[in-house]
């Protein structure tokens, strides 16, 4: 598919994530990490929010073609242990850089976390890098 | 005391070296199933020598770097870009340094770079990150 700016804007519907015991030991064990708390179940780590995986409505990437190339996590709070989340994502920038293998495709996803009431817990932004095809 | 005088560093995280069965445990915990970093005809077919790690297996050693330092829950932001491949076997060395500590809600915002960085000393991952820590007890 083609990568332009009129995706810029797409939103997705909110996506009810639960912040499960189990799967923050299982995030906490994969890295390595030590701290009691993670380990128990109990509070999530930082990056954890990777964990909800979810897209953009008519948004979808070649895996072979992208390159992650940053992430940022703002935390309102640590996410809990039975949290339920209502997480909506955005498409929020689409640019292109000149590199030294040519013209460079970025995508900036930004995704929000809101707790039932509606207010926000968390905000995440992650940027990839798209090579279009041949030529492009 | 809690290092929070800018330019000094707070304790230094040692990986052990980067292994299949932590890039699939990965895979699987974070659903994260690109077989690039767990199948090595994958990885050939796009011309590496072998799997690489996620790169955000790299921003949990760096969230752990932090959270080892100042709590479970302490990470306020955190923001990383990838600016290399992390290879099978790598062991990573992640650092914090403090750039400014600011008063906010009766404790202390401590503004750090953050990175983690390969055996030749090449940072894989870097960026910078803000944690709350409680109370005033300041270096």
């Amino acid at each position: 598919m083609e990568i332009d700016r009129s995706l810029v804007g797409r939103t997705s519907d909110p996506e009810v994530c639960e912040v499960e015991r189990g799967a923050i030991r299982r995030f906490a064990e994969a890295i390595g990490d030590t701290e009691p708390l993670h380990l128990r179940g109990e509070i999530a780590p930082p990056s954890f929010p990777t964990t909800f995986r979810g897209g953009l409505p008519g948004l979808e990437f070649d895996k072979k073609r992208i390159l992650h190339a940053g992430e940022e996590y703002r935390h309102r709070r640590p996410l809990r242990a039975g949290d339920v989340l209502h997480v909506s994502r955005r498409v929020e920038d689409v640019f292109v850089k000149q590199g030294s293998l040519g013209a460079m495709t970025f995508i900036v996803l930004a995704a929000e976390g809101r707790d039932p009431f509606g207010e926000l817990v968390y905000e995440s932004r992650q940027t990839i890098i798209y090579r279009q095809e041949a030529g492009a | 005391m809690k290092p929070q005088v800018p330019g000094e560093e707070i304790p230094v995280l040692r990986k052990e070296a980067v292994g299949k069965l932590q890039l699939l445990r990965y895979a699987g915990a974070s659903g994260d199933d690109n077989l690039i970093h767990t199948d090595v005809e994958t990885a050939r077919a796009v011309g590496l020598p072998n799997v690489i790690a996620h790169g955000m297996l790299s921003m949990g050693f760096l969230g752990q770097l932090l959270t080892d330092w100042a709590g479970a829950g302490a990470v306020r932001r955190i923001a990383v870009r990838f600016s290399r491949m992390v290879h099978l076997g790598d062991r990573l060395t992640c650092r914090g340094v403090v750039q400014e500590t600011l008063a906010q809600d009766g404790g202390w915002l401590v503004r750090l770079l953050v990175y983690a960085e390969n055996e030749a000393g090449e940072r894989v991952t870097e960026g910078d990150a803000e944690v709350f820590l409680a109370g005033s007890d300041r270096a």
